[in-house]
């Protein structure tokens, strides 16, 4: 059986976990098994909400709804799931590789022994034992990676499967864990509100240092809420404090996978793009033609933004205009 | 408190990545190594950082590999630290690096373990989750923030879309990213002094591997930019909505 970690927060399924449980079921559906989900603490409208994972392809959904497990505690998580596992004599335990997969599947790799395919981008092979590839080397390479225990554990990279919707509703099933006593007490959650997250986002507009000032931002957030895109920046623009630091992507800021990265005047060196590179679709603005990003861009206009960007949310506007 | 702080070794950030033997292994030829970042600017600063403010009395590097990591080793102890410790291992996987992490741990005593929050090479995110399960400590990933009162812990971490700030006590396992520490570069002095700060070498505990890499491979070429004039910006929205259906 394929288990699917289905991570909540504040009472709310996340997305991320829409996209596991699709990727479990699809793995469930070449071993000729099931795919359950576990979910852990309280959720909204739990009826409704947990039965809907079915959409998704869960046939079960093991609920442990003790309100103990509703702030994250990696140890507490991590006992509780080892336990759902062992219950259900899942063989196949799905992550998504998020803030939450990576800090519980290595502790219970290291728990119940069991390997590890940590940002796995593919469906497992197991044409010949059961071989995950994975994203390394910073989004440059992949490897094949083995696992040889009995049972296995994927963090799946979002937005490497995507969602598939499929007919369906979950059985639910009420599952008695305790929490086990943690050690760790969770003070504040800061979200930024109101605006897309950025490793959630699907489509990302990001500027760089061609965009000379804070005040020029405008070039980025127009096209941003148009098309209602997160908005991500350089390093130089986060060291610079133009935009805030969680806004940086790149090697040593956030990575992030999304369908459109939109670059704005940003010359695309190559720490920049090992943060962006397993977006689906790069497009490019740059006032210089040999500008590296170019080679990584799928689309590109080789112009001055502040000429370029209004004239492209004006085609924005349009295009929604004409339907 | 005592520090353990895992370096590891990686090519460089610029480095060509390129495979050997069939793909079996990532070419090292003409690659210039470097401490991971994550472990050297963020770990390996914020412990230092502890030290001087007198929350830590004593910081330990550790590396698990061969001695060819030495170099990497003298390069962080130049940074800072007051010694290290190389466990001499050359094969294995997450799993197998992180039970020797484990075991000098706690045959040291060290009150905090901390990591960089991935490496650039494999990108596994593990070692800190694993090292904490095995000594079943409390593990905050992802860490942007770290103040310590005695044993008493605030930490910052990172969340999808925002950051909570959670409470421990010591001993704990943290990993670690940007906005813990800034990077430092090694001044004379630590070059000097990293020569003979003790860098003491152990054999590996004996530990089952769970995992291994089969092959490596590298994407396929991108097709190459379509570039739209900068007079057509209807164009390329166009592109996007019908040809890559993106918006």
């Amino acid at each position: 059986m394929v288990l699917i970690f289905a991570d909540q927060s504040e009472g709310q399924i996340k997305k991320q976990a829409y996209e596991a449980i699709s990727y479990g079921a699809k793995i469930a559906e070449a071993l000729g098994t099931t795919a359950e989900a576990l979910v852990l603490g309280t959720v909204d409208h739990a009826s409704e909400a947990l039965a809907a994972l079915g959409k998704y392809g869960a046939s079960k959904v093991h609920h442990a709804s003790d309100a103990g497990f509703d702030a994250f505690d990696a140890q507490v998580y991590t006992a509780a799931i080892a336990d759902a596992v062992a219950a259900s004599g899942a063989d196949v335990v799905v992550f998504s590789h998020t803030t939450t997969g990576k800090a519980v599947a290595p502790r219970l790799s290291a728990r119940l022994k069991a390997g590890l395919a940590a940002g796995a981008v593919g469906l497992p092979d197991t044409s010949n034992g059961f071989v995950v590839k994975k994203s390394v080397f910073s989004g440059k390479a992949f490897a094949q990676v083995g696992i040889q225990t009995a049972i296995k554990i994927i963090s799946l990279n979002p937005n490497a499967f995507g969602v598939k919707l499929k007919e369906g509703s979950a059985e639910i099933a009420a599952l008695d864990l305790k929490p086990i006593a943690g050690k760790v007490t969770v003070k504040e959650v800061n979200k930024v509100k109101g605006t897309v997250p950025l490793s959630e986002a699907e489509l990302v507009i990001s500027g760089g240092r061609g965009l000379k000032g804070p005040e020029n931002w405008f070039l980025v957030e127009d096209l941003a809420n148009e098309i209602g895109a997160a908005t991500a920046c350089s390093r130089a623009v986060a060291d610079a404090h133009w935009r805030p630091h969680h806004e940086h992507v790149g090697q040593t800021g956030g990575a992030v996978a999304p369908n459109l990265y939109f670059a704005i005047a940003i010359s695309g060196a190559i720490q920049h793009l090992a943060g962006v590179n397993r977006s689906k679709t790069i497009v490019v603005i740059n006032k210089d033609p040999e500008a590296p990003f170019f080679k990584a861009a799928d689309y590109g206009i080789v112009g001055d933004a502040f000429e370029v960007m209004p004239k492209i949310v004006e085609a924005v506007k349009k295009m929604k205009a004409e339907g | 408190m005592k520090i353990l702080v895992c370096i590891s070794k990686t090519p460089d950030t610029t480095a060509k990545i390129a495979f050997t033997d069939n793909n079996s292994k990532f070419a090292e030829a003409g690659v210039q190594f470097i401490v991971n970042p994550y472990d050297e600017w963020y770990a390996l600063v914020r412990a230092l950082e502890l030290k001087e403010s007198g929350a830590a009395t004593a910081v330990t590097l550790i590396n698990v590999g061969g001695a060819d990591n030495d170099p990497i080793i003298r390069k962080a102890l130049a940074i800072g630290g007051d010694d290290a410790i190389r466990v001499n291992a050359t094969e294995g996987d997450s799993f197998y690096v992180a039970s020797q992490i484990a075991a000098v741990a706690k045959e040291g005593g060290y009150d905090l373990v901390f990591t960089g929050k991935e490496t650039i090479d494999y990108n596994n995110s593990s070692i800190g989750g694993m090292v904490a399960e095995l000594l079943d400590l409390p593990y905050i990933s992802l860490a942007t923030k770290l103040e310590a009162d005695g044993s008493n812990l605030t930490v910052t971490r990172e969340i999808e879309g925002g950051e909570e700030v959670d409470t421990l006590s010591a001993p704990a396992v943290i990993s670690c990213q940007k906005g813990m520490a800034e990077q430092r570069i090694p001044n004379m002095k630590g070059i000097m002094s990293a020569r003979t700060k003790p860098l003491t070498v152990k054999d590996p505990v004996e530990t089952e591997v769970l995992t291994s890499i089969v092959a490596f491979e590298l994407p396929p070429a991108k097709a190459g930019v379509k570039l739209v004039s900068a007079d057509e910006p209807e164009e390329l929205v166009r592109l996007l909505h019908e040809e890559a259906k993106v918006i």
